[in-house]
């Protein structure tokens, strides 16, 4: 494609008019609800110790009395809207720029758009009613489900996520990733192939659905309880039209509990090849000068854009996608 | 042989996959949840056809098959091998058994230019031109003056192809047809 063809948008006009309505949509919602609206950084000088997210690095020239020359674009806004909560914000909100390296496809752009917003005082329960009444209001759909995700995997894979036995895992996942691959991935890898091979694939044909109650070991930012004699995180994700549009937490407090989980991280990453990311030190010490108990979630906007839009790909909903931008 | 990662992969890229040569149709990038990234790639298996769904984790790499499409002329059979030429000027020759020529043989026509894929060298599979311009041997008597509408009847082509064709076609008549759908497209000439 020459620079001649690649000048245009990829998304019409009406489609960018629609994301301009969303934009104003949000901000009212929000303003009715008295969640303050707030920016933080794009480039950050950490990035993120997730395994399976990668952030793109940034140079720039150190300031004065600064030598720091390298930084990252930051892959949600999470760590400084949770110092931003343990300052005293009270609820907020924000629509974010997010950068992910290497995620590209069909529903994915390395850089996209994210909602994310807080509540102090809110369970995840409490969230998910939030969320519902925020995406129905926009998109006039029903009211989502709500389904665990032992229930959802139960239906419609047939399997208990808690005690179904590895090898059953791996013989089941062979036959999509080839067998030598499946024996080398983890349990939680291999529940995940389930989940996207066959619970998403079922999902698309229902109407809106909450999966919550991941098992502990999915649990990233989320705090863990105990359901029916096993440990499930107060996570959740929605799940619309089979996309994955949102992902919220009854948000982990716990410095020293928080500390461990990065370190493990970086462990992981280690044993994966890939490089340790240093410890965002602050967030650590905002978590230990109290973050106030809270819910946050970070929806997809692009995708809530293809939902209103009744569109298939997300390069019908963003101007330029990365290889025209 | 060069290998390719998964962020390569593309339609039209032809791949070793368990010892079989394939073309990718579609490769989708998924990263559900939290969860590491794949993708799930369609392919179709060039030795017999068939269309598979394979996961790769994101990052694997697949080595190149080596196949190539290149434009031969078909010169005759023996029987067993049906024999095409390179015409790029190297003459070279290349013999096509029965499972590669498969359906094309229906429409094979002596000194007409085919597309033959070779895997490693010797041919895959063929694939006859959109459209090819047959003559009819055998048909049904003409109506003539029925050239508006209605009925149709089978005719058969110089390469045994059979075809539905108007009622007033006659044999001697070139025809030409649409190869993808086996349908009659319009006479070429009378003789």
């Amino acid at each position: 494609m020459t620079a001649n063809e690649r000048w245009q948008p990829t998304a019409s006009l009406a489609d960018l008019q629609a994301r301009a309505l969303q934009l104003a949509y949000l901000r009212d919602f929000f303003a009715r609800r008295g969640v303050l609206e707030v920016e933080t950084p794009v480039l950050g000088r950490h990035g993120v110790t997730d395994l399976n997210l990668d952030s793109i690095a940034a140079r720039f020239a150190p300031i004065a009395g600064d030598s720091c020359d390298q930084g990252w674009l930051q892959t949600s806004p999470e760590y400084h809207m949770k110092r931003l909560l343990a300052a005293g914000s009270g609820s907020i909100f924000q629509v974010f720029r997010a950068f992910r390296s290497g995620e590209r496809g069909h529903r994915h752009n390395p850089e996209f758009s994210l909602l994310e917003w807080y509540r102090p005082g809110f369970t995840d329960q409490q969230l998910m009613a939030e969320v519902a009444d925020l995406v129905c209001g926009w998109l006039g759909c029903s009211r989502p489900g709500v389904l665990s995700y032992r229930d959802a995997m139960q239906r419609h894979a047939g399997i208990d996520p808690f005690t179904v036995a590895d090898e059953v895992l791996v013989q089941r996942c062979g036959a999509w990733v080839g067998e030598s691959l499946a024996a080398s991935l983890d349990r939680d890898t291999l529940l995940e192939l389930v989940m996207s091979h066959q619970v998403e694939v079922a999902l698309a044909e229902e109407s809106p659905t909450f999966i919550h109650q991941y098992p502990a070991s999915q649990a990233a930012l989320a705090r863990i309880s105990q359901v029916d004699g096993v440990a499930v995180a107060h996570r959740f994700e929605l799940y619309i039209g089979g996309l994955e549009l949102c992902n919220g937490y009854w948000e982990l407090t716990d410095a020293d509990e928080q500390r461990a989980r990065f370190e493990a991280d970086n462990r992981a990453r280690l044993a994966q090849g890939k490089p340790a990311m240093p410890v965002d030190e602050e967030l650590l010490a905002a978590l230990s000068a109290g973050l106030p108990d809270c819910a946050g979630v970070a929806l997809g906007l692009d995708r809530l854009l293809m939902l209103k839009q009744g569109r298939d790909a997300i390069d019908d909903v963003v101007a330029f996608p990365l290889e025209r931008a | 042989m060069a290998s390719y990662s998964t962020n390569e992969f593309r339609s039209g890229l032809k791949v070793l996959l368990d010892g079989d040569p394939c073309v990718i149709l579609d490769n989708e990038f998924v990263k559900p949840g939290k969860g590491q990234a794949f993708n799930r790639v369609k392919l179709r298996n060039l030795n017999n056809n068939r269309v598979w769904e394979r996961t790769f984790k994101s990052g694997e790499s697949l080595e190149a098959a080596d196949v190539v499409e290149q434009d031969m002329e078909y010169l005759y059979t023996d029987g067993e091998f049906w024999h095409f030429m390179a015409t790029d000027g190297s003459f070279e020759q290349h013999p096509a058994d029965e499972k590669a020529v498969a359906d094309a043989l229906k429409w094979l026509k002596e000194q007409d230019i085919y597309t033959v894929t070779l895997y490693n060298g010797a041919p895959l599979s063929v694939t006859p031109p959109n459209f090819v311009e047959l003559e009819v041997v055998e048909t049904d008597p003409g109506m003539k003056g029925d050239t508006a509408q209605g009925g149709s009847k089978p005719a058969t082509l110089s390469t045994g192809a059979v075809v539905n064709v108007p009622l007033f076609i006659t044999i001697g008549e070139v025809l030409k047809v649409d190869t993808r759908t086996g349908e009659y497209v319009n006479r070429v000439k009378s003789s």
